[in-house]
């Protein structure tokens, strides 16, 4: 290697001035190992770039002046002449966080208020829905009332049978319509597959003729079924039956029956 | 003169006595380094006490095969004057940063005639060329890369290399 050459080439002025790449630094460190020429060299440039950078410094400060600092923490140096605080600056950060924080707390009441209102919105909507339903059912129930206060109305009462003691209905069969109103709170819901079935009968001869299934019991609210009946009845039955209904009744299956005042 | 390698050494084992021999060695190099970058002297006596109080705290980072003591803190140095150059609050109070070179500073510093490189140090920037003034300042002062200073300059990067050589082989022959 030409030691010559390679001092002449200025690699080692950007030595010192720290401006090679980390292989570089490793080289040029290595060189001066081995050759002292090389070593000198870069101690010389190095003092001349210290002389020529320290006449630049305005004043010299003396190591005592500030050994005291080195204990302390990390980064954060004393000033030696105390800025004057910049009190606009502070005054702006101030009212820039205190800005920042009202719109804040503004925004976060702004979207409290919006769910309340919304939750309001809501139970309103709620109420409406059960006055409407209140409104209908009391305008059902009147036109129930006064569809059995009519005086043309005769009311039959089914008792329960054999086993079904227990249950009950009544009819209320308004001629002049031909309609029957169908109470039906005292019959248990149908299980599942099988549906009440109503029969007008005539008692001599018996011949019973079906007024058609109540698919729509279990889920009905007042049990009240009206059901058209042009037959000259002399007695009301109802019966289980599968689904869709029979031909004719089961007897055995017979809940309740009544007969019909005769007409006075 | 203790051997500079033992002296890092014991900078590097927390030995404040070794620190002290350093700080006389370079405080004015990185003092000079940084009012140069500032150029305002209590800007510039808080960043070189930093400087150092940072080398001290950060020593064991310090590695003599990545190159020499000096050049590493007067790395630090300049990088701490720079981010203190990009600061608000000193953006906002230094407006107009006169562009005066080191060498303005040095014909104009008062302070130097009562060293003994004065005479040589004022004699050398005073028959400096431009181009070693801006080389010098640029590699130097600035920490500029070979590359960074041949776009400024708009020169070769060869000749960044060669002309830097030049001139520092000047100021050599007029203060060592």
């Amino acid at each position: 290697m030409d030691i010559n050459a390679y001092i002449e080439s200025g690699i080692l002025e950007l030595y010192v001035a720290g401006q090679l790449s980390e292989k570089e630094n490793q080289e040029v460190y290595e060189l001066m190992q081995q050759h002292p020429e090389i070593l000198q060299e870069v101690l010389e440039i190095e003092a001349a770039v210290v002389k020529l950078t320290a006449a630049v410094s305005p004043h010299a400060i003396d190591f005592e002046s500030f050994k005291g600092k080195l204990g302390n923490t990390e980064t954060k140096v004393v000033d030696l002449k105390p800025q004057k605080p910049n009190w606009i600056s502070y005054t702006g950060w101030a009212a820039s966080i205190l800005l920042a924080g009202g719109l804040l707390w503004t925004l976060n009441n702004k979207s409290e208020l919006e769910e309340q209102l919304q939750t309001a919105e809501t139970e309103r909507n709620y109420l409406e829905i059960q006055i409407e339903d209140a409104r209908e059912n009391l305008a059902a129930t009147k036109n129930l009332l006064n569809a059995i206060r009519d005086k043309d109305i005769i009311s039959v009462p089914l008792g329960g049978q054999g086993d079904f003691a227990n249950s009950y209905a009544k009819v209320y069969w308004n001629k002049a319509d031909n309609t029957i109103y169908l109470d039906a709170e005292g019959l248990p819901n149908a299980p599942e597959g099988k549906v009440w079935q109503v029969w007008s009968l005539t008692l001599n001869p018996l011949i019973p003729t079906s007024l058609g299934t109540i698919d729509d019991f279990n889920t009905d609210d007042n049990k009240i079924f009206a059901i058209a009946n042009a037959n000259e009845s002399q007695a009301f039955g109802i019966t289980l039956e599968p689904e869709g209904g029979s031909e004719s009744p089961t007897m055995e299956q017979l809940y309740t029956l009544g007969v019909v005042a005769s007409t006075p | 003169m203790k051997d500079l390698e033992t002296l890092v050494q014991q900078f590097q084992n927390k030995d404040q006595v070794a620190f002290k021999e350093l700080y006389g060695m370079y405080s004015n190099s990185i003092h000079g380094v940084v009012y140069n970058i500032v150029k305002d002297s209590s800007i510039a006596d808080e960043l070189m006490q930093d400087v150092f109080i940072k080398a001290w705290h950060k020593a064991d980072t310090y590695s003599s095969k990545k190159g020499r003591f000096f050049t590493w803190i007067l790395n630090i140095a300049r990088n701490a004057a720079i981010d203190k150059t990009r600061s608000k609050a000193f953006k906002q109070s230094k407006q107009n940063l006169n562009s005066d070179y080191f060498v303005d500073i040095i014909t104009s510093n008062d302070n130097l005639d009562r060293s003994t490189d004065a005479i040589g140090i004022k004699k050398f920037v005073t028959n400096l060329g431009q181009k070693c003034k801006e080389v010098i300042e640029l590699l130097y002062f600035k920490g500029f890369t070979q590359k960074e200073a041949s776009e400024e300059l708009q020169m070769p990067i060869g000749t960044v290399k060669t002309r830097n050589r030049n001139c520092i082989q000047q100021l050599r022959d007029m203060v060592l």
